[in-house]
C-alpha cells in the first residue's frame, strides 16, 4: 500500500495515545509535560497532513507553527510552576501534591 | 518500496520506538533523551510532508527550546546526586486498558474512513515560507499578533512564578 | 495693576501657606530649615504680595469677581437645575483683611521661632500654624458660602489642633475638645442658614444671593425666613467669633501656646465671624440685625465683668477679646458697619501685641520659676508678677501703648475705631429707641479701661511678688521683641486716619463703605446715608462720653491697684457674692454642665429606661412565647402536671370540637354517623397536633418528622457516598481517564 494520508494519521494516532498514557500514568511532573509534548505533536503532524493531502495549502501550516508557539509559552510556565512546587512540597510526584485536597 | 516509503518508515519508527521509551521508561533522564529522537523523528515527517519551514521550527524550538527547558526541569527537581531519577506510574491497568481502546479506535477511524484526497497543489520543491510569512502579515495578523503577546506574558510570568519562589525561601 | 493680576496675586498668597503646611509636614522634622524659617518666609512673601494687592484694589473701584463652575448635579428631582461655583470676590474688605491676615500670622511666626525654640513638635507646630492661615485666607477670599464653610470648617480643624499642641496636658485637650465642639454647634445653625439659602437661589454666590433678594425673590416668600437665615448664619460666627452664649470656649484655649492665642484672637479664628456676618451684611434684615446688636451687647458685657475678677494674664486678655468682639458685633448689628471692621482691624494689632507682650512676660515669668526648680508658681498668674517695668523695658513700653489703644485714649488706633462704635450706638439709639445698648456700651468701655490698667499695674508696677524670682527675669530675645515692637508702632492713629479725633475721615473708613442693604425695604435697617448723617451728629458726643468713662475707669484702676488708696480686697470682701459670680465667669460652664451635659446623660438614661424595660421586654417576650411554642410545655408538665393536664384536655377538647363543627360545615349536612366517625378522627388527629404543640411542642415535629427526613436523606447520602468515594482519588490523572472512559461510552453509543 502507497503511503497516503492513513499511514501518516495512524502514525499521529500512535504518538496521541503514547502521550496520552504518559500523562495518565506518569507520577513525576515533567514527564507528564513530556507526555503532552507529545500529544502536541501528533495533533501537529495531523494539521500538516492534511495541510497536504486536504488541500488546505498552508492555512494547515500556519495552525502548526501556532500550535508550536503555544508549546513553548505552556513549558514555560508549566516548567515553573513545576519548580515552584518542587520548592514548596520537595517533591514534583503529582500524587503526593495534595495539599488543596485536604 | 520506494524511497519515499523507506523514508516514511524510517522517520515513523523512529518516532514511535523513541516515543515508547519516553512512556516507559523508568529514568526520567532517559525519557528526556529519548524525547530528543521523537522530535527528530517528527521532523523527518514534517519534511516528508512538504512543511520545510515547520519542520526547522519544530528543531529549534522543540529541540533547542522545550527538550532543553524540560531537562533543566528534570535536572533542577530531581536529586541528582541520589540517582532518585526512577519515577514510578499510576493505575498503569485501566489506564492501558481505556488507551489502548482510544488507540484501537482511532486507528480504526483513521483506516476505515474513506479520506477524500485533494491532490496536493503544493510544488514540493518550493519552499513554504514565502507564502507563510504572507500569511502572517495578512490573513492571521491578527493571531499572529497575540500570539506575540501571549509569548510574553508567558516569559514574563514563567520568570515571575519561577523568581517567586525564591523569595519566598 | 489689572484685575487678573490681583486675582494670580490672590491666588498665590492662598496657595503658598497649603504648600508651605505640606513641605513642613513632610519634611519639617528631617530638615531644620524647613521646619520654622521656611514657613516664615512663606508668609513674609505672602504679606509683600498681600500688600501689592490691597493697594492695588484701593485703586479699583469695583469689586473684582472671578468663578468658574466646580459640579454640576444636571437637573435634580424637586429642585430643579442645580451648580456650585467656585470664585474669589476681591473687595476692599478681603484685600485689607488679608493684609491684617497675613501681616499677624508672619509676625506670630516670627515670634514662635523664639517662643516655642525647643519645643517637641516644632515643625508640627508650625505645619500647623501655616494650615491655620490657608484656612483664614480662604475665609476671607472666598465669594461664595460653600468655600466660606469649608474654610470654616478647617479654620475649627486647625484652631483644634493648635490649641491640643501640648496635648499631653490635660486641659490642653479638653480645651482643644471643647473649642471644636461649641464651634460645631454653631456651624449647624450657619449651615442650616446656607441651606436655605441654597434651596432657594440654587447658588451659593454671595454676589448672587443678594441681586436675587434684590430681586425681590426672598425664601418661601417671607420675610421672617430671611431673617431666620440671617440669624442662622450669624450662628456661625457666634461659634468663631465667642459670642454669646458660646464663648465658653474662648477662654479655655488659652490651654494653646500664647502665639496660637494671639493668632486665635487677633487676625484668624475669632475675626471670621465678624467677617462672615461684615459679608452677609447686606442681607441682614433690621430684625436680624437687632438680634445680631444684642447678642453683641450682651457677649460685651458679660465678659467685660468677668474680666475684671480674673487674676490668669491670659484669662483677662481672653475676656478682654470676647467683649471687644463683643464691640465689633454690636458695631455690625446696630449699621454702623464701617466702624464694626474698622474695630476688627485695629483690635488685630493692639491685641495680638497684648497677647504676644503677655506671652513674652509669660516667657521671662516661666524661665525665672523654672531656673529656681520652683514648680508651683502659677507664671500667668498676675499676683505672682508685679514690677517687671524695669526688668523688660520693650515689653512695658509696648504693653502700655496697647493698653492705651484698648483702653480708648486719643492718638490711638484704638480710639478712633472704639468711637465710631460708640457713636453708632448712639445713632442706633436715637433713630430705634434701643438704648440700653448705648448705655451699655459706653459702662463696657469704662470698664475696659479699668481692667486692662489693672493688669498692667499688677504685671508691671509695684513690687515684685519674690525678690529672689525677681533677679531671674530677663527681657526677651530679639525675634520676639521685634513683632512686638512692630504691633505698637501699628497701633498709633496715624496709620488709620490723619485726625486722630475722627476715624471716619481715615482711608480706611473710606474704603470700606456700609454696603447697601438688598432686603425688601419694609424690613430694611435705616438707610446708611440716614444713619451715617446720625453718627457724624453723635461723633462729638460719642467721643466726649467715651473719653469722660475710660478716663474713670484709668482712674479707679489708678486709685487701687497703684495708689492703693482702695482696696480691692476689701470691695471684694463687701460683695462676696459679686465677686465670686464673676470670678466663676458667671458660672457659664458649671451652667451648660448641669443643663447641656447634666440634661443628656438625663435623656439617655431614660433611653436606656426604655430600652431595657420596654425594647428588650418585647424581644424577651417574643423569644419565651416563641421558646414555649418550640420546645412545648413540658417544664410546665413536670412542675405542675395538674395545670398541664387541663391544659392539655382543654386543648384536646377545644380541637375535637372545632374539627367537628368543621367537618360538618365542610359537608354541609346533618351529622350522620359517618361524620360522628370522621369527626372522631379528625379529633384524634387535632388531639395528636396539641399534643406535639403542648408536650413536644413544635421543635417535637421538627424533632421526630422533620429531622427523620433529614437524617433519612443524610444516611442515603452518606451511603451513595461511601460507594462512589473509590473514584474520588482526588488525582487530576484519574479523572483524565474517567473521563476519557466515558468519551469512549459515548463514542460506542453513538456508533
Amino acid at each position: 500500500m502507497e503511503v497516503g494520508l492513513t499511514h501518516f494519521l495512524i502514525v499521529s494516532a500512535i504518538l496521541f495515545s503514547l502521550g496520552l498514557f504518559a500523562v495518565i500514568t506518569r507520577r513525576n511532573a515533567i514527564l507528564v509535560l513530556m507526555g503532552v509534548e507529545l500529544i502536541l505533536n501528533s495533533a501537529n503532524i495531523n494539521f500538516i497532513a492534511f495541510a497536504k493531502y486536504g488541500g488546505m495549502k498552508l492555512d494547515g501550516q500556519a495552525a502548526a507553527v501556532f500550535v508550536i508557539i503555544l508549546a513553548a509559552a505552556e513549558a514555560a510556565v508549566a516548567l515553573a510552576i513545576v519548580l515552584n512546587i518542587y520548592q514548596r512540597f520537595k517533591t514534583v510526584n503529582v500524587d503526593e501534591i495534595s495539599a488543596m485536597k485536604e | 518500496m520506494t524511497l519515499y516509503e523507506a523514508i516514511f518508515y524510517f522517520f515513523a519508527i523512529i518516532t514511535l520506538v523513541s516515543a515508547g521509551i519516553v512512556v516507559f521508561s523508568k529514568n526520567v533522564i532517559h525519557s528526556a533523551f529519548s524525547l530528543l529522537f521523537t522530535f527528530f523523528g517528527v521532523t523527518g515527517i514534517y519534511v516528508l510532508l512538504n512543511a520545510d519551514f515547520i519542520a526547522v521550527t519544530q528543531l529549534l524550538i522543540y529541540v533547542g527550546g522545550i527538550l532543553v527547558l524540560l531537562l533543566f526541569g528534570v535536572m533542577l527537581t530531581n536529586k541528582v546526586i541520589d540517582v532518585e531519577l526512577k519515577t514510578g506510574t499510576l493505575q498503569t491497568v485501566p489506564a492501558s486498558i481505556i488507551v489502548a481502546s482510544i488507540a484501537g479506535v482511532l486507528c480504526g477511524v483513521f483506516y476505515i474512513t474513506d479520506w477524500k484526497i485533494i491532490p496536493a497543489s503544493m510544488d514540493a520543491t518550493k519552499s513554504t515560507t514565502a507564502g507563510l510569512g504572507e500569511m502572517f502579515m495578512t490573513t492571521y495578523l491578527l493571531p499572529f499578533e497575540v500570539a506575540s503577546v501571549v509569548l510574553l506574558v508567558a516569559l514574563v510570568g514563567a520568570a515571575m512564578i519561577a523568581r517567586k519562589e525564591r523569595t519566598v525561601e | 495693576m489689572n484685575e487678573q493680576t490681583l486675582i494670580n496675586l490672590s491666588l498665590a498668597i492662598l496657595l503658598l501657606p497649603i504648600a508651605s503646611f505640606v513641605i513642613q509636614i513632610f519634611f519639617g522634622k528631617k530638615v531644620s530649615f524647613l521646619s520654622d524659617k521656611f514657613g516664615t518666609a512663606i508668609l513674609f512673601i505672602c504679606l509683600a504680595m498681600s500688600l501689592a494687592v490691597m493697594f492695588g484694589k484701593l485703586g479699583i473701584e469695583e469689586p473684582i469677581i472671578t468663578s468658574f463652575q466646580w459640579v454640576d448635579f444636571g437637573n435634580v428631582p424637586v429642585l430643579g437645575h442645580l451648580t456650585i461655583d467656585l470664585g474669589f470676590t476681591i473687595d476692599n474688605l478681603s484685600a485689607i483683611m488679608l493684609v491684617v491676615v497675613t501681616l499677624v500670622s508672619s509676625l506670630v511666626h516670627l515670634f514662635s521661632i523664639g517662643y516655642m525654640h525647643g519645643d517637641v513638635r516644632y515643625s508640627r507646630y508650625f505645619a500647623y500654624l501655616s494650615i491655620f492661615t490657608f484656612s483664614m485666607l480662604m475665609i476671607v477670599l472666598t465669594g461664595n458660602f460653600f468655600l466660606m464653610y469649608v474654610g470654616w470648617e478647617l479654620v475649627g480643624l486647625s484652631s483644634y489642633l493648635l490649641i491640643g499642641h501640648w496635648y499631653e496636658k490635660k486641659s490642653a485637650s479638653n480645651a482643644a475638645m471643647k473649642a471644636f465642639i461649641v464651634n460645631r454647634i454653631g456651624d449647624i445653625g450657619m449651615f442650616t442658614g446656607i441651606m436655605i439659602l441654597y434651596y432657594t437661589f440654587h447658588t451659593f454666590g454671595f454676589k448672587e444671593i443678594f441681586e436675587a433678594i434684590g430681586s425681590g425673590n426672598i425664601p418661601m416668600g417671607s420675610e421672617k425666613w430671611l431673617t431666620a437665615a440671617g440669624i442662622l448664619v450669624f450662628c456661625g460666627a457666634i461659634g468663631k467669633s465667642a459670642q454669646f452664649p458660646l464663648h465658653v470656649w474662648l477662654p479655655d484655649a488659652m490651654e494653646g501656646p500664647t502665639p496660637v492665642s494671639a493668632l486665635i484672637h487677633a487676625a484668624t479664628m475669632v475675626a471670621a465671624g465678624v467677617y462672615l456676618v461684615a459679608r452677609t451684611f447686606p442681607m441682614m434684615t433690621a430684625d436680624a440685625l437687632t438680634v445680631i446688636a444684642y447678642i453683641g451687647t450682651i457677649t460685651a458685657f458679660i465678659s467685660a465683668t468677668i474680666a475684671v475678677a480674673q487674676n490668669d494674664i491670659k484669662k483677662v486678655l481672653a475676656y478682654s477679646t470676647v467683649s471687644q468682639l463683643g464691640y465689633m458685633v454690636v458695631g455690625l448689628g446696630v449699621g454702623a458697619y464701617t466702624a464694626g471692621f474698622f474695630h476688627l482691624v485695629t483690635h488685630a494689632m493692639f491685641k495680638a501685641g497684648l497677647f504676644l507682650g503677655s506671652g513674652s512676660v509669660i516667657h521671662a515669668m516661666h524661665h525665672a520659676t523654672h531656673h529656681m526648680h520652683d514648680h508651683h508658681t502659677d507664671p500667668q498668674d498676675m499676683r505672682n508678677m508685679g514690677g517687671l517695668k524695669n526688668k523688660m523695658p520693650i515689653t512695658f513700653k509696648v504693653f502700655l501703648i496697647y493698653t492705651a489703644a484698648i483702653s480708648g485714649i486719643p492718638l490711638f488706633s484704638g480710639f478712633l475705631s472704639k468711637d465710631m462704635i460708640l457713636a453708632g450706638t448712639l445713632a442706633f439709639g436715637n433713630t430705634t429707641g434701643h438704648w440700653i445698648i448705648p448705655i451699655t456700651m459706653f459702662f463696657i468701655a469704662g470698664l475696659t479701661a479699668f481692667y486692662m490698667c489693672r493688669m498692667l499695674f499688677l504685671t508691671f508696677f509695684g513690687n515684685h511678688a519674690d525678690a529672689h524670682r525677681y533677679e531671674h527675669i530677663h527681657e526677651s530675645p530679639k525675634v520676639m521683641t521685634i513683632p512686638l515692637l512692630i504691633f505698637a508702632t501699628l497701633s498709633f492713629w496715624i496709620f488709620f486716619s490723619f485726625n486722630p479725633l475722627d476715624g471716619a475721615s481715615g482711608w480706611l473708613a473710606k474704603a470700606v463703605e456700609r454696603p447697601e442693604s438688598v432686603v425688601p425695604a419694609t424690613s430694611a435697617a435705616i438707610g446708611p446715608h440716614e444713619f451715617e448723617e446720625e453718627m457724624h451728629h453723635e461723633h462729638y458726643v460719642a467721643m466726649g462720653l467715651s473719653l469722660l468713662v475710660a478716663a474713670i475707669g484709668i482712674l479707679i484702676a489708678y486709685l487701687t491697684y497703684y495708689k492703693k488708696s482702695i482696696s480691692a480686697d476689701a470691695v471684694a470682701a463687701k460683695l462676696p457674692g459679686m465677686h465670686k459670680f464673676l470670678y466663676n465667669k458667671w458660672y457659664f460652664d458649671e451652667l451648660y454642665g448641669s443643663v447641656v451635659v447634666g440634661g443628656t446623660l438625663a435623656f439617655t438614661r431614660v433611653l436606656r429606661w426604655i430600652d431595657t424595660y420596654i425594647v428588650d421586654g418585647m424581644v424577651n417576650g417574643t423569644a419565651t412565647w416563641t421558646k414555649a411554642m418550640v420546645f412545648g410545655y413540658s417544664k410546665n408538665w413536670k412542675e405542675k402536671p395538674v395545670n398541664a393536664k387541663i391544659f392539655l384536655l382543654g386543648g384536646l377538647f377545644v380541637a375535637g370540637v372545632v374539627t367537628a363543627f368543621s367537618f360538618r360545615w365542610l359537608m354541609g349536612v346533618e351529622a350522620g354517623f359517618i361524620h360522628l366517625v370522621w369527626s372522631g378522627l379528625g379529633a384524634l388527629c387535632a388531639g395528636l397536633l396539641t399534643f406535639f404543640m403542648f408536650y413536644g411542642g413544635a421543635g417535637g415535629f421538627d424533632k421526630f418528622v422533620v429531622d427523620g427526613l433529614v437524617n433519612g436523606v443524610a444516611y442515603a447520602s452518606g451511603f451513595f457516598g461511601i460507594l462512589f468515594r473509590k473514584t474520588q482519588t482526588g488525582k487530576v490523572q484519574t479523572y483524565i481517564m474517567l473521563a476519557l472512559l466515558g468519551m469512549m461510552i459515548i463514542f460506542f453509543m453513538m456508533k
